[in-house]
């Protein structure tokens, strides 16, 4: 049996979620399909930094423009999305990265964003618990922090109750052509169709270059006030640009709870779930570096995530080439919970026929690095 | 950090299982260490009181300590990062402990059922409450209700009486006829009859059958419970509550290994191999037996684990025997449906985070909880929330991953060169 | 089993047997809260193993110890969350 959509939206992780939000906006029949949890994959690794990252134009406008659309969502959501203001804290060990740092402050300010330059003394007070020494930092005050599975589930009650339906527990097999398969038979029908299947979205659109790519979090005890900002530091911008088989980048995060949630890695291994041991003591050895204490930190949790990789670092939002019917909205790499409200908006833009607060050229599937 | 520490066969719990484990291995001359979270072995039936083995266990540790038996205490395994290999943390931080052949006997933690007022400060565990006053508590004079299901209630009943407390109830949730029948049964287990026959008579006053408590309640902590009985309340003032309803086997280890588990208990071969080559579980997280199944079944391994199959063969026909009271015990103690309706929406299932039964009410399982409420994501790991609900609502467990309990970041760190 | 053991409770000075454990210490001295739960419930012991972590406590400066798993130690300083 067939039913008609106005857009279905296969994947119920942040991106699908924030895709439903934007379209039912739009339209009253927007049916979003996730065969799990909601934010279960990706999303659920996700820290949920809303950054503004430059380490292209086109991924800072699209960051940007993705936290400006944050903002004027965080006063409605929920409480337990949990939206802070804690900031970003880019640290810079020692001189050679400090030079660097007035480049920065530039770039961010060509797009608008307030930065505050801070020296070694300035550091050590904003963040009692990094290592003295350290040559100085970037402070981006206007980024911030939400918790990524509730903020998905909230989008998408509020795509349900302006009208949008989900289907939970069932697997697509096939989209394209204006249909949708599930695993069960069942066929639906919408002129538009989005892939939002992130990492696994070549295997229901094939020939997407999305690749899966491996990071490992942790996450502690309650320890309010250890950490203060986001803390990144300055290679993090290098580990996730150079596409090598493994690299390893300080990333430590206050959560409401008092929680600090620890990254960040990247490696290429396929799909393999394992905590891979060696690269975690890699991460520890880095965080020791920064926050000399933490090694006494409680442990209570490993987890796994696969970012979907695309090769030049930035998402596919917008038509298949040879399938109109078929919009991608995915291949977010580490900036799917920052993107996935621009991408929505975006993806909402183009099913209603309008323009975009941004260019969409950068995302588009033409002139893209192939695998 | 200590340097390594190796062995030929390592057992994870020196409860009944573990050290029957290690006694036969050791006759095969094989190198055998013992690790556990305790100072003292014994495990949790068998545990040490005031900082002394129990009697029962002094005997054999003698006789492990002689035969070269190596006891690791105060060392709980939080990971295993290859094959091999587990780590260990405890007061001198981590323990790397290698192995040709590892047995894991590490036993079963008390099932909690959230009712409302579960949470009040000294509202424990059967055995929780036990292993408090083992641990030094004074409950001379204290008035105390126990309650929920299993031969422990008796057998704590008579152990707290003879500390000095005031039982002022004891409220077993089987029915009398599910007792008689299993009464009849200990017939074909004299020794357990022997066992139960001082501990009925010890407690024939205040026990009552066919009865759980619907409540407890309290400003600072629990002052009273009001118990039902055929339908009818009855509220009982106590300083203490011991309220439990039977065993969940400890499978995290297992699991984490990546041994086969069905049905929440480790599968295991008649000589208790589990579906991982070399390593061997006995005991609780088998499926639930009591300590005589538990000491067979770790004989069992710690001869299989040897080649000793011989030995390990002969022992079957008493594991039969075992398994069978174990059958009986399950069926006799079996949880009726009235417990699962006791959780009032406002009654707390995850005590780590704090999240109600209302809380979970759109969420349909284990990992769609965690996310979205964060149910079993606090320090227990959602051990006590995840039996509740694996109970109350039929959700499976999901991945385990390291650290198996908290541990310190440094628990994380790569092995120092002394390590290796 | 007659060794006395002093070790100080939330700023108090306790004796106790040795091979008393510090949450079994911290109830014989009064108290029945251990912790605080997220929601500012008095929480104390209930497994009484080691697995619940109902019952952590700092124990000489150290956040998270499992007061039932820790023997009291002479000078041992405790603080409950109170």
């Amino acid at each position: 049996m067939t039913k008609a959509y106005d857009a279905i939206v296969v994947g119920g992780g942040i991106v699908g979620c924030a895709c439903a939000f934007y379209l039912s906006e739009h339209f009253k029949k927007v049916l979003l399909i996730e065969k799990g949890p909601i934010g279960g994959g990706s999303t659920a690794a996700g820290m949920g930094h809303v950054v503004a990252m430059d380490d292209s134009p086109a991924q800072f406008r699209l960051t940007k423009y993705s936290q400006d659309l944050w903002n004027g969502l965080y006063p409605q959501l929920d409480a337990n999305c949990e939206p802070r203001f804690t900031g970003t804290m880019w640290v810079a060990t020692d001189e050679e990265e400090f030079a660097h740092v007035g480049d920065k402050k530039q770039s961010y300010a060509s797009y608008g964003v307030r930065t505050e330059i801070l020296d070694s003394q300035s550091l050590a007070d904003a963040e009692p618990s990094l290592r003295k020494g350290l040559a100085g930092g970037l402070l981006v005050p206007s980024d911030s922090v939400i918790y990524p599975m509730t903020a998905a589930s909230w989008m998408l009650n509020h795509a349900i109750q302006r009208g949008a339906t989900l289907i939970q527990g069932k697997a697509v097999v096939s989209m394209g052509n204006e249909q949708v398969s599930l695993a069960d038979g069942t066929l639906l029908t919408a002129k538009h169709l989005v892939n939002a299947t992130g990492d696994r979205a070549a295997s229901l659109t094939h020939g997407l270059p999305i690749e899966p790519r491996k990071g490992h979090l942790l996450i502690t005890d309650r320890y309010p006030g250890m950490v203060r900002h986001q803390l990144i530091e300055l290679g993090y911008l290098k580990s996730a640009h150079e596409m090598s088989s493994e690299s390893v980048a300080f990333n430590a995060q206050p959560r409401a709870t008092g929680q600090v949630l620890l990254g960040s890695s990247r490696q290429f291994v396929g799909w393999n779930p394992e905590i891979d041991r060696k690269l975690i003591s890699k991460m520890v050895k880095r965080a020791e570096d920064y926050l000399p204490e933490i090694g006494k930190l409680s442990i209570i949790r490993t987890w796994v995530g696969f970012r979907a990789t695309t090769p030049d670092k930035l998402p596919i939002i917008g038509p298949t080439e040879d399938d109109p019917s078929v919009l991608i909205a995915a291949g977010h790499e580490g900036l799917g919970i920052t993107t996935s409200v621009g991408t929505g908006r975006l993806i909402a833009d183009i099913v209603a026929g309008l323009d975009s607060a941004i260019d969409r050229t950068p995302y588009g599937l033409s002139n893209r690095e192939a695998h | 950090m200590p340097n390594p520490k190796c062995f030929d066969v390592l057992i994870v719990g020196a409860g009944p299982a573990g050290i029957a484990a290690g006694l036969a291995a050791v006759q095969s001359g094989a190198k055998v260490g013992i690790v556990d979270d305790n100072l003292l072995p014994g495990g949790q039936i068998y545990r040490g009181s005031h900082g002394s083995l129990n009697a029962g266990v002094r005997q054999k540790a003698d006789e492990a300590a002689k035969a070269g038996i190596d006891f690791i205490g105060g060392t709980s395994i939080y990971d295993a990062p290859k094959s091999g290999t587990l780590y260990g943390w405890g007061s001198s931080g981590r323990t790397v402990l290698r192995f040709e052949k590892l047995i894991m006997a590490v036993g079963a933690r008390e099932l909690f059922l959230p009712f409302p007022g579960w949470t009040l400060p000294n509202v424990m565990g059967i055995g929780g409450l036990q292993a408090m006053v083992k641990g030094g508590l004074d409950v001379k004079g204290k008035r105390i209700v126990l309650a929920g299901t299993g031969p422990l209630l008796l057998a704590v009943a008579s152990y707290l009486k003879q500390a000095g407390a005031h039982v002022v109830g004891l409220f077993e949730q089987a029915p009398w006829s599910s007792l008689i029948s299993f009464s009849i049964s200990l017939a074909s287990v004299p020794s357990k009859l022997n066992q139960a026959i001082p501990l009925l008579l010890d407690t024939m006053g205040t026990f009552k059958a066919g009865s759980w408590i619907v409540e407890a309640t309290g400003t600072h902590q629990v002052e009273s419970v009001t118990v039902e009985t055929n339908g009818k309340r009855k509220t009982i003032a106590c300083d203490y509550v011991a309220c439990a309803y039977g065993f969940v086997p400890n499978i995290e280890l297992p699991m984490l290994l990546g041994c086969q588990i069905v049905d929440g208990k480790v599968e295991v071969d008649r000589n208790q191999r589990t579906s991982v080559e070399d390593i061997f579980c006995a005991g609780e997280p088998t499926g639930i037996g009591g300590v005589d199944l538990s000491e067979i079944e770790g004989a069992i391994a710690g001869h299989a684990a040897v080649g000793r199959t011989d030995l390990a063969d002969r022992m079957l026909g008493q594991k039969a025997k075992w398994t069978r009271f174990a059958d009986n015990l399950d069926k006799a103690f079996a949880i009726r449906p009235e417990i699962k309706n006791l959780a009032q929406p406002s009654t707390i299932i995850c005590r780590c985070e704090d999240v109600t039964v209302h809380d979970l009410e759109s969420v349909g399982d284990v990992r769609s909880a965690k996310l979205q409420t964060r149910c079993g994501m606090g320090a227990c790991q959602g051990r006590i929330c995840g039996a509740a609900t694996r109970f109350l609502y039929g959700w499976e467990q999901g991945t385990v991953r390291p650290p198996l309990i908290p541990v310190p970041l440094a628990g994380f760190e790569a092995e120092s060169e002394a390590e290796n | 089993m007659g060794t006395k053991i002093n070790v100080v409770i939330d700023g108090s000075a306790i004796q106790v047997d040795a091979g008393t454990t510090v949450a079994s210490a911290i109830l014989n001295s009064g108290l029945s809260r251990l912790r605080q739960s997220v929601d500012g419930q008095a929480r104390g012991p209930v497994c009484g193993m080691g697995i619940c972590y109902e019952c952590r406590v700092r124990v000489n400066g150290d956040s998270y110890v499992r007061a039932c798993m820790t023997v009291c130690e002479e000078g041992m300083e405790v603080r409950t969350d109170a």
